[in-house]
């Protein structure tokens, strides 16, 4: 049994944000992941010091554009916010406050802050606008604050969350995969306002599952309001966040010993040798698909790894193949080299069939 | 993904090399394809940014946009590229051919070749469904007038990237897409997506395993990505100063070290596809494109409006009726095409080989009211036959005669099935020789079929019902659409 | 029921809704709901009427049971293609004709057929429209037909299989017309307050049932069970070997429901085991001489092979498990063929059994709800080992739609919520 703080070492926990947040609902089956983001092991520098650096750069033309997109929205105590939410909420809105919270320095601060006027919001019927609140929410037995970006709409008590994307949505429609990673976010952020309600003693379905997601419109800088439903977000965030606080029997089967430390000696390179930490990730086991590639930091590292298996070549190949795990074993199977097992012998079958198929058309 | 297609992925890994999922090549592949290779600036939803344009190998144009969120200068690309695009349009608009009346169409004439676009990826499909999308509205006179090419070159890329999903159109290809329906590669779906690491597996240099070339391809800076996204360490140290500079030299010559790896990889794909026959129902299908290309050009020239935004209630049913109907005519011309293909059914008890081991040619059926001949024939098979009686099959070998399964019975090692045949054998009641399968003969039979389906009928436009939202409000263009913002 | 149909006439007849739709959960009486108010409105003179079903199966079912329930002058005409061969149930009947065209049948005020028969009609209208099964019908099937009634009544269960197609259908996502839409949600969409009834009783879950099914796939209508806890009951006459076979027929038939578990291995969707138990148990159900008691035979009726169906995901295994039945008649089909069928006992190869990862098809919370919805008095889920965690380990990452209502329940809550409710009744194979 090891614990997440020995598996981290010296290091600072990597915090959560929404995003990381969010991820967790990407490949839930992951122990590695799991166990990395449970110890708030930077995964970037590791993957990076092992050989298998992530590929996530951004470039400057789309952060540009989404700063640009968030101030223009935002300005004048977020005028233009304001008219679109009336639009799409339908509600009257005469007069809202707005509170920037940004501005509180400290951390803790700005919480407490933040919690102090949403529930005296809770109650209330006069708008409000909350900018970057700070919200907190505990992910696998840690506090984690949750930053920036949100916006919180409180009008006649209840409470909208509001995403701004810079992704476009033209003539109705938008990129699924994109407004499903906002849709998960917004629902991080829903989540942690209900609790923090609950906390206070308010009704947390004072906080809306519609989040209004604002995205420019077509080809312009114009902002477009669409409401989205996050219910079936919300229930999987739920039930993944609970299984996270789950992950004790996965350490229980980790060497003591095992460490993920990156302390850096004095020329800033970590001191543990890179054989020992690739020797450490693989006593936890990954649950690699080709589609880690877009979600995950390690990817790169996993993908190596998972060579020459089926699973590697994508879910659907796996499948096909009745489950034979290794691409060796699945040709073996195929040529009649390898008597199957009890268990393989349907799939051994599938496969020297298809292998005739393909000879036979094939020659 | 099948099974075969799953085996030859292993396989793929096992020898270094792609492994061919298809005997024959199942997409028309023209003599003078139109290669475009478009970027767009990253973070705006289509603000071209370059792109790589022409019909042969020797002559590329790069096409540049020197600040790529300046609205002109887009509609500057937009008219350059027309100017390209539009006459290679053109060019096929000379020689037509008279197509006889068919069960339902008058005679009329259709061009004997017509243009093929082909963009690197599914991306780039996009961005010339977004292009078309951004251009086509645009009004050529009054406030925010734009080049005439512009809208026109809107219509035409809208036209192609609506032809692009339609199943079995060769007009607009994407490579990744092409490559992919013919060879497994030892790597997945996802990692396919890549151009130069498909290539890679297919074609490997020498010395290097498919392997090796995928992972090669996945350095930026060795094989920079084929668009329509950047790399984003391009973007940020080398495409943000020279676009600061305002450097248009220096801008050309960036992005043409983008561009020209994956010229070359098109041209490259382009000669792996020419070295497969082509399947002998594909030109069948290529002159469905060029009957579409053929009404779209009299449209246009008739002054027809540009292309709905979205569909309406009765067009997006109509076009969902035709997309089906396609989608199974292609599954179907593909399986009697390509044994390769037509293997995948066998495998999952959709077909079966066999020999045949009786005929009886001469049967006659007097049950009815009419004597009519019904020659039966028995063939054994090995395949799994999952077929009940009184299913119907074809073979791809005899596709005009249909076989109504009688009796599947099991045998020491396959099945035995007894066929009742109709169809393909003259109107008489004796079969020509040679029209009923022979004891010997090895044939394959499927339930997929490429015969004839009446096409559905759906109320006018005008007569939406109320279940859909009654008649929609006629659509004509108006300033809205000609001054939308493209920034 | 009876409390629901005057209130649905009422709102059909009325003059302010030009549609009405009737959500019927599983064994709601949708059937008898659709023959009660053509009974209805023959003698209220509500005519010509005009009645939509989706199959032809459908449509003969309908038939019979229509001639039975209507006076005898009442005439009905059957709209075919075709070389349709009217079966004996239906050619039987005096009452009934048959035709390709309307014309050829003659002065009916009642016209039946399938949604495909009626949308070739270019012409013609009816004052009344029925539209049975309407939750399985596409948008783009009411859109061809729609034009032939005035005003119509929609019938059918919301939590049946969405309707699917072999091409790409993003381009119409987000619009009110999407024409891969059921013809309900199109109907509601553009027509957002047009009464909705649901009808509250299942007739045919028993009570150990209706909980079940109500709150995985039903959660915000809800509905319960029209018998009561002693109203069933499955007796087996025959002795036991004792063997995990039986221990699972018998939990079945003292709870409702088993789970037979077979040790977790990714197999083959055509996994053989898993379709031979699905076989067998069939095969033990009638060896312990399974008899029903029920509210329609309080002495008992044999649960014949007939009373029996075995349900799967796919063809291939309806065929595997075809493969080990030899020659007993024992309905085997996929859920889409299920759909609307009644048995008095079911075995259901769990459409996650054996699978290392779940998709789209597989989650689809209509398919196993079809698949557990079946039964009068018990069902038995064959699955291997390990689908709660399958569950767990799901990424959920499909893309989200702008402007797409949410269609609830969601596949993978309803799968968890069922296989919660399995846990306590497993019969596990080591």
């Amino acid at each position: 049994m090891t614990s997440p703080e020995r598996l981290r070492g010296a290091a600072a926990p990597k915090s959560h944000n929404a995003r990381t947040i969010a991820a967790l609902t990407t490949n839930p089956g992951c122990s590695r992941r799991a166990v990395m983001d449970a110890a708030g092991i930077d995964k970037e520098r590791l993957a990076a010091y092992v050989g298998f650096p992530a590929r996530f750069g951004q470039s400057q033309f789309a952060i540009t554009r989404g700063n640009v997109f968030e101030a223009q929205l935002k300005a004048d105590g977020c005028a233009e916010l304001l008219r679109l939410l009336r639009e799409v909420l339908g509600l009257p809105i005469p007069q809202v406050s707005y509170d920037d919270l940004e501005s509180v320095d400290q951390l803790d601060a700005r919480a407490d802050r933040s919690r102090e006027l949403l529930t005296r919001a809770a109650g209330g019927e006069s708008g409000t606008l909350f900018d970057h609140p700070l919200l907190r929410l505990e992910v696998g037995g840690r506090w984690v604050y949750l930053e920036p970006d949100l916006i919180a709409l409180q009008f006649g008590g209840t409470f909208y969350v509001v995403e701004i994307k810079s992704f476009a949505v033209i003539d109705g429609q938008a990129d699924g995969t994109k407004v499903s990673a906002a849709a998960t976010q917004a629902a991080v952020y829903v989540l942690a306002l209900r609790r923090l309600l609950a906390e206070a003693g308010h009704d947390p379905g004072l906080v809306s599952h519609e989040v209004v997601l604002v995205c420019p419109e077509n080809f312009s800088n114009r902002p477009v309001a669409t409401l989205v439903d996050v219910r079936k977000k919300l229930s999987v965030l739920e039930r993944q966040l609970a299984r996270m606080a789950r992950i004790d029997p996965i350490l229980e089967s980790l060497s003591p010993d095992l460490t993920f430390d990156l302390r850096p000696d004095s020329s800033g390179v970590p001191q543990r040798p890179v054989a020992e930490l690739v020797d450490g990730l693989g006593q936890i086991d990954a649950r690699y698909s080709p589609e880690c590639l877009a979600n995950c930091e390690l990817a790169f590292f996993c993908r190596h790894e998972a060579r020459g298996t089926t699973a590697s070549l994508g879910k659907s190949v796996r499948e096909e193949l009745g489950g034979v795990p290794s691409v060796d074993l699945a040709l073996s199977l195929a040529s009649g080299a390898v008597a199957p097992a009890d268990d393989q012998e349907e799939a051994a079958a599938m496969l020297r069939f298809a292998a005739q198929l393909r000879s036979e058309c094939l020659s | 993904m099948s099974a075969l297609t799953a085996l030859a992925r292993v396989s793929a890994v096992s020898s270094g090399v792609a492994q061919r999922i298809a005997t024959v090549r199942h997409v028309h592949l023209s003599d003078r394809p139109l290669v475009f290779i478009p970027l767009a600036l990253a973070g705006e939803a289509n603000a071209p940014l370059a792109a790589l344009v022409g019909s042969s190998f020797d002559s590329p144009q790069l096409l540049v946009v020197l600040q790529p969120r300046n609205r002109d200068e887009r509609f500057a690309f937009a008219a350059r590229l027309a100017a390209v695009f539009l006459s290679y349009v053109d060019s096929f608009r000379g020689e037509t051919e008279t197509v006889p009346a068919g069960r339902n169409t008058d005679p009329r004439e259709r061009y004997v070749d017509a243009p093929q676009i082909l963009v690197p990826n599914g991306g780039g499909v996009g961005f010339v469904r977004l292009l078309g999308r951004s251009t086509r509205f645009r009004r050529t006179e009054g406030e925010y007038a734009v080049e005439p090419s512009v809208p026109l070159l809107g219509r035409w890329l809208t036209f192609f990237a609506e032809r692009a999903e339609y199943p079995g159109s060769s007009l607009l290809l994407n490579m990744t897409g092409a490559l992919g329906m013919h060879w497994a590669t030892g790597q997945s779906a996802v990692e396919d997506a890549n151009l130069a690491a498909l290539v890679g597996w297919i074609d490997p240099p020498d010395g290097m395993t498919g392997a090796d070339a995928a992972l090669e391809a996945e350095d930026p800076l060795t094989w920079p990505p084929a668009g329509p996204a950047t790399d984003p360490t391009f973007d940020n140290e080398i495409l943000a100063p020279a676009i600061e500079a305002g450097s248009l030299s220096r801008l050309e010559s960036a992005l043409r070290r983008q561009l020209e790896p994956t010229w070359e990889l098109m041209w490259r794909g382009v000669s792996l596809l020419r070295n497969l026959p082509p399947g002998a129902r594909v030109e069948r299908r290529w002159a469905e494109d060029r009957d579409a290309f053929t009404g779209y050009a009299s449209y246009v020239d008739e002054g027809g409006y540009p292309q709905a935004r979205r569909d309406g209630a009765v067009a997006a049913a109509q076009r969902l009726a035709r997309l089906e109907r396609a989608q199974v005519l292609y599954d179907a011309q593909r399986a009697y095409d390509d044994p390769l293909i037509l293997a995948e059914y066998r495998l999952t008890g959709e077909a079966f080989a066999g020999t045949v081991t009786a005929s009886a040619p001469d049967r006659i059926d007097d049950s009815g009211k009419r004597r009519v001949l019904r020659p039966r024939v028995t063939v054994s098979s090995s395949d799994p036959v999952r077929f009940e009686p009184g299913v119907s099959v074809v073979s791809p070998a005899r596709p005009s005669q249909t076989g109504r399964v009688v009796s599947v019975s099991p045998l020491p090692s396959g099945f035995e099935v007894v066929l009742e045949l109709s169809g393909g054998m003259g109107r008489g009641l004796t079969a020509p020789p040679g029209s009923v399968p022979e004891v010997g003969e090895r044939l394959t039979y499927t339930t997929l079929t490429e015969s004839y389906q009446a096409p559905a009928a759906f109320p006018a436009r005008e007569e939406t019902p109320w279940t859909h939202g009654g008649p929609p409000v006629e659509y004509v263009p108006d300033d809205d659409d000609a001054v939308e913002e493209w920034s | 029921m009876s409390s629901v149909l005057p209130a649905v006439l009422s709102d059909l007849t009325s003059g302010s809704h030009r549609g009405v739709v009737v959500d019927s959960p599983p064994g709601a009486g949708k059937s008898t709901l659709v023959v009660n108010a053509t009974a209805a409105m023959v003698s209220n003179g509500h005519l010509p009427l005009m009645i939509v079903a989706q199959t032809n199966e459908q449509v003969d079912d309908l038939i019979v049971r229509l001639v039975a329930a209507l006076p005898a002058g009442v005439g009905v005409g059957r709209l075919s293609a075709q070389g349709y061969v009217a079966p004996s149930r239906i050619a039987s009947h005096a009452q009934v004709t048959v035709g390709s065209k309307v014309a050829d049948l003659g002065p009916v005020l009642i016209v039946i057929g399938t949604a495909a028969k009626w949308a070739t009609l270019s012409e013609g209208t009816w004052p009344w429209a029925i539209v049975d099964e309407a939750y399985q019908m596409r948008s783009d099937m009411l859109l061809r037909i729609a034009n032939r009634f005035d005003r119509a009544l929609f019938v059918g269960d919301p939590g049946q299989l969405d309707p699917f197609s072999v091409v790409e259908s993003e381009r119409w996502t987000g619009l009110t017309w999407d024409p891969m839409q059921s013809a309900v949600a199109v109907l509601l969409r553009h027509n957002p307050d047009l009464p909705v009834h649901r009808l509250p009783v299942s007739w045919r879950l028993p009570c150990s049932a209706a909980p079940v099914v109500s709150q995985a796939f039903y959660p915000f209508s809800g509905f319960t069970s029209g018998t009561g806890e002693g109203d069933r009951r499955l007796g087996l006459s025959g002795a036991g070997a004792g063997g995990p076979l039986d221990a699972a027929v018998e939990m079945a038939a003292d709870t409702g429901w088993a789970l037979y578990e077979l040790p977790a291995r990714h197999t083959l969707r055509t996994d053989a085991e898993a379709a031979e138990a699905c076989a067998s148990l069939a095969r033990r159900v009638l060896e312990r001489g399974a008899v029903a008691y029920s509210e329609q035979a309080r002495d008992g009726a044999p649960v014949t092979a007939s009373r029996i169906a075995i349900g799967a995901a796919h063809r291939d295994q309806v065929a595997a498990i075809r493969s080990y039945l030899g020659d007993l008649d024992i309905t085997v089909d996929t859920a889409n063929r299920l759909q609307g069928r009644e048995y008095d006992v079911t075995i259901v190869l769990h459409p996650l059994s054996g699978r290392r990862d779940a998709t789209a098809f597989h989650l689809e919370s209509g398919r196993l709800c079809v698949l557990t919805s079946r039964h009068r008095h018990a069902c038995i889920v064959v699955a291997r080992a390990g689908i709660p965690d399958l569950l767990d380990a799901h990424p959920s990452t499909e893309p989200v739609h702008l402007n797409v209502p949410v269609k609830f329940p969601d596949g993978w809550e309803a799968n968890q919520a069922v296989m919660a409710h399995l846990d306590g009744h497993r019969v596990a194979l080591s």
